[in-house]
């Protein structure tokens, strides 16, 4: 009898404890389920999107930034800018009246100004900023591996409100380098306050940016606070709390979605994607993404040293089967190395048709009439232009079977396996690349051109004069659409020369809930929320 | 009983030999490279590839290396991670209380549930309520927890909408961590409501990491229960007339818990291994969940660091538990 009247007591005080709405948010405060934690709170130091999207995309503003859900390039910190006709000096004339965030040991005493552009970047560059050694040995990784030190010579203050970068090169890129998180605003006054005070770490630790959402608090690998800056330049976000609940696992991250605990995930399982569609709480929205999915043959080793056994296995490869059967239709075959949202894409280039007698044909005529045995690398690891890299390979292996080519399928560790492919070692490997920013350049010349063959990032080890002439120049050509033709006639030779098998285009998704208005997916796979609302 | 302590301490110092060598050499066999890591397909800068090596001290020879770590962690320094650049130790000590918060109320699950189930299995000896423990444990350690996690997170979240799915408290409280310990902070904070929410998000991932302690301990329970109620002194006690119930929760009980809390004590590796999985899963923010992502980013200090206060936690609670037998029953000496 007691035991029975305690089992109903506990039954009673258990339900009574359950009894929470778990999706029962604060008014007007969003809550993103993001995918990890932030390596830290510094745009410069870092490179991964988790840690953009949690720190340069809601704290800080660049000089230029892309418009959100396309790739142009639109004024944010400075209101203007020219470039000489040399295509070397860039002047930017910087917007007045805007405000830095505080927190509890900073109060910024004057608005944005040029000593703040100037110090941004001399903090990455020159080593004689007092700032320059970051904590704890940070490096400048984007600033470094991007070689920005080989491409600007100087920047310099010409008054409060205007900023001359002098380029060592004519570098049409550079505006898009400029919209990057790495060249986000740092405020000097706050480097300096916090210098001064013994604690220069406080100031990387603690961000404090122009951006529309101010830094309120973080726990470790749980979550990360922000709430709306009322003196955001462009006027303050509708909502007025931003919260990141940190959830690694993507069953989870939609579990949360669904029972309202979040209201935006990031990066949904593909396996998902069918049941959010129908769930009627959400909204899938869906955008072609800013990659490229690729098999690279490497040209210096036999056979792939001739063309006519590159262009023939681009031949024998079914490319609509491996979009059906690996991205289950989320993406679309590419024919270029480029995707077609990219400026200067050409769409008049003929992809290869899938034909295996025609490719047999060419294997004969380079001398394999039998075909011939070669190792093919896949990818070990999910990317987000390639969901599934051991099945792509399985599906290529049985193509290139029916033309007499026997792959032989190989991976390493994702880490081994990108240090391997910039050694050579590679015979044939499949790779990827997803684009930091929305210039053609950023995909022609790390993953095509010469330099990058030494660097490692061409990993098809193809040094083609022709093409490289063609995108040395449209990076020097200050005109858009003069760069456009040149790429283009890039796109031509490197269909021709078939250094690649030119494979996908995935689409990314956000799934969110139907409460969540004015939300857009960004093209650099970023996640903004200045323009989200909650309907009431 | 200090000499047996002293003899144990002792043998800590091999024991912290074999666990800095075997952390430090798994983690550096698994194919990778922290450099590497920390660039994506663009690659990085060589000289920054360089100074970063240098940095980490990984352009060193291997017993070099080790030497430096060892020599690093006697003097108390445990490194820094090479993610995001803080002291290991630090990151550990914030981290580990959740783990702790965690650990402590699924092995309150696991004994308050499975001891229990375990006496009454043994009291009921093949009857319905002996099969149904035993078989419903036996379910409960073989099953996978991650896929149990999974199943207890559809079924009580997502279709019940009883409990929230992961994280320790809902975001509306933004409660500081002064303890660590989310139950208690929670409390202190003084927020409505602050402290139920708290609780609710504690009691999918304590089923969850409890369930093979809890299995554990009714199987260990019922075995250790059956052999002690057949001695002859439970007989005489039975025959001086004693209620049932004094027989078994005064006599019997007290002895046979002695494999019990030796089982309990061996349960804190488990759960904190186990912790690993039930973290990542609801997201709880503890040395679990921070080791996981230590060993995908090849961060050396954070595993080899975690590792090793992992497994001084450990050797300290058995040490307890062993000197703790002599308080449970003083017939065992420790000479």
């Amino acid at each position: 009898m007691i035991a029975k009247r305690l089992l109903c007591a506990v039954s009673a005080a258990l339900a009574a404890m359950l009894a929470i709405a778990p999706g029962a948010h604060a008014k007007g405060t969003l809550v993103y389920c993001s995918e990890g934690s932030p390596e830290g709170f510094q745009p410069q130091f870092f490179s991964t999107g988790t840690t953009f999207d949690a720190v340069s995309v809601p704290m800080f503003n660049r000089l230029v930034e892309f418009d959100t859900g396309t790739t142009n390039i639109v004024p944010a910190l400075a209101e203007s800018w020219t470039v000489s006709p040399d295509g070397k000096v860039y002047t930017f004339k910087l917007r007045k009246g805007v405000k830095f965030h505080g927190n509890a040991n900073f109060k910024p005493s004057r608005d944005f100004n040029a000593d703040d552009v100037v110090f941004s970047w001399s903090r990455m560059a020159d080593d004689a900023n007092p700032f320059h050694k970051g904590t704890g040995g940070q490096t400048y990784a984007y600033f470094d591996d991007m070689g920005m030190k080989n491409i600007v010579d100087k920047v310099e203050k010409i008054d409060d409100y205007t900023v001359r970068y002098s380029l060592k090169r004519p570098e049409a890129p550079f505006l898009a380098d400029m919209a990057m998180d790495f060249a986000s605003i740092l405020s000097k006054e706050y480097f300096e306050t916090m210098g001064r005070k013994g604690t220069p770490n406080a100031a990387d630790i603690y961000p404090i940016g122009t951006g529309p959402f101010e830094f309120v608090s973080y726990q470790k690998d749980a979550t990360i606070r922000y709430k709306a800056f009322d003196k955001y330049w462009k006027g303050r976000p509708k909502i007025d709390n931003l919260v990141f609940s940190i959830t690694r696992d993507a069953t989870a991250r939609y579990a949360k979605l669904q029972t309202g605990e979040c209201h935006v995930m990031a990066f949904p399982k593909p396996a998902d994607l069918e049941e959010m569609r129908k769930n009627p709480a959400l909204t899938l929205q869906q955008k072609e993404g800013l990659n490229i999915g690729y098999i690279a043959f490497n040209v210096e080793k036999k056979p792939f040293d001739n063309k006519l056994v590159r262009q023939a296995l681009n031949l024998a490869t079914n490319k609509e089967a491996i979009l059906k059967a690996v991205y289950q239709g989320q993406g679309q075959v590419a024919k270029n190395p480029i995707p077609p949202i990219l400026w200067s894409y050409n769409d008049a280039v003929k992809d290869y048709p899938y034909d295996p007698a025609k490719a047999k044909e060419l294997l004969t005529q380079a001398g394999y009439p039998n075909g011939f045995e070669v190792e093919l690398w896949y990818l070990p690891v999910t990317r987000p232009y390639n969901p599934d890299g051991k099945r792509m390979a399985e599906l290529i292996q049985a193509d290139w079977e029916k033309v007499g080519v026997k792959a032989k399928l190989l991976t390493y560790e994702w880490a081994e396996y990108r240090k391997r492919s910039k050694t050579g070692e590679q015979a044939a490997m499949m790779f990827g690349w997803s684009g930091d920013n929305g210039d053609p350049d950023n995909f022609f010349v790390p993953l095509l051109g010469c330099e990058a063959v030494k660097g490692g990032g061409n990993v098809a080890r193809w040094c083609n004069k022709q093409f490289e002439d063609l995108v040395i120049k449209a990076a020097q050509t200050p005109k858009q659409a003069d760069r456009a033709k040149l790429y283009e006639q890039a796109q031509v030779i490197v269909k021709e020369e078939a250094p690649w098998i030119t494979l996908a285009h995935s689409i990314r998704f956000d799934p969110l809930r139907k409460e969540v208005q004015g939300y857009k997916m960004d093209a650099t796979a970023h996640h903004y929320f200045t323009n989200t609302d909650l309907a009431k | 009983m200090l000499a047996f302590v002293a003899r144990r301490l002792a043998l800590i110092i091999p024991t912290f030999v074999g666990v800095t060598l075997i952390a430090f050499a798994l983690i550096r066999l698994i194919p990778g490279d922290p450099v590497e890591n920390l660039s994506g397909e663009r690659g990085m800068d060589p000289a920054r590839r360089e100074r970063l090596l240098h940095e980490f001290g990984l352009d060193r020879p291997l017993p070099v290396q080790y030497a430096e770590y060892v020599g690093q962690v006697l003097r108390g320094d445990l490194g820094t991670s090479l993610t995001t650049h803080e002291p290991v130790l630090q990151e550990f000590l914030t981290l580990f209380p959740a783990t702790v918060e965690l650990a402590f109320f699924a092995l309150l699950f696991a004994v308050v549930v499975g001891l229990p189930a375990g006496i009454v299995a043994a009291l009921k000896r093949n009857t319905v309520a002996d099969y149904a423990v035993m078989g419903v444990s036996l379910a409960g350690y073989s099953m996978p927890i991650f896929w149990w996690a999974l199943l207890l997170i559809l079924f009580f979240s997502v279709h019940l909408g009883w409990t929230p799915v992961s994280g320790r408290i809902a975001v509306q409280f933004d409660v500081p961590a002064v303890t660590g310990f989310m139950l208690v902070d929670a409390l202190r904070s003084g927020e409505p409501g602050a402290f139920r929410s708290a609780v609710s998000h504690l009691i999918l991932p304590a089923i969850a990491l409890g369930t093979i302690p809890l299995a554990v301990i009714a199987r260990m329970t019922r075995s250790s229960m059956l052999e002690v109620l057949r001695e002859d002194y439970v007989r005489t006690v039975r025959a001086k007339g004693l209620s049932r119930w004094r027989v078994v929760v005064v006599h019997a009980l007290r002895n046979a818990l002695i494999p019990v809390i030796t089982v309990i004590g061996l349960q804190v590796g488990l759960l904190l291994s186990g912790a690993i999985l039930t973290e990542t899963i609801f997201s709880w923010p503890g040395i679990g969940n921070w080791l996981i992502h230590g060993v995908q980013s090849r961060d050396y200090p954070v595993v080899q660091g975690g590792i090793l206060l992992v497994a001084t936690i450990v050797i300290a609670v058995n040490l307890v538990v062993d000197t703790l037998y002599g308080v449970v029953n003083p017939r065992i000496r420790h000479g």
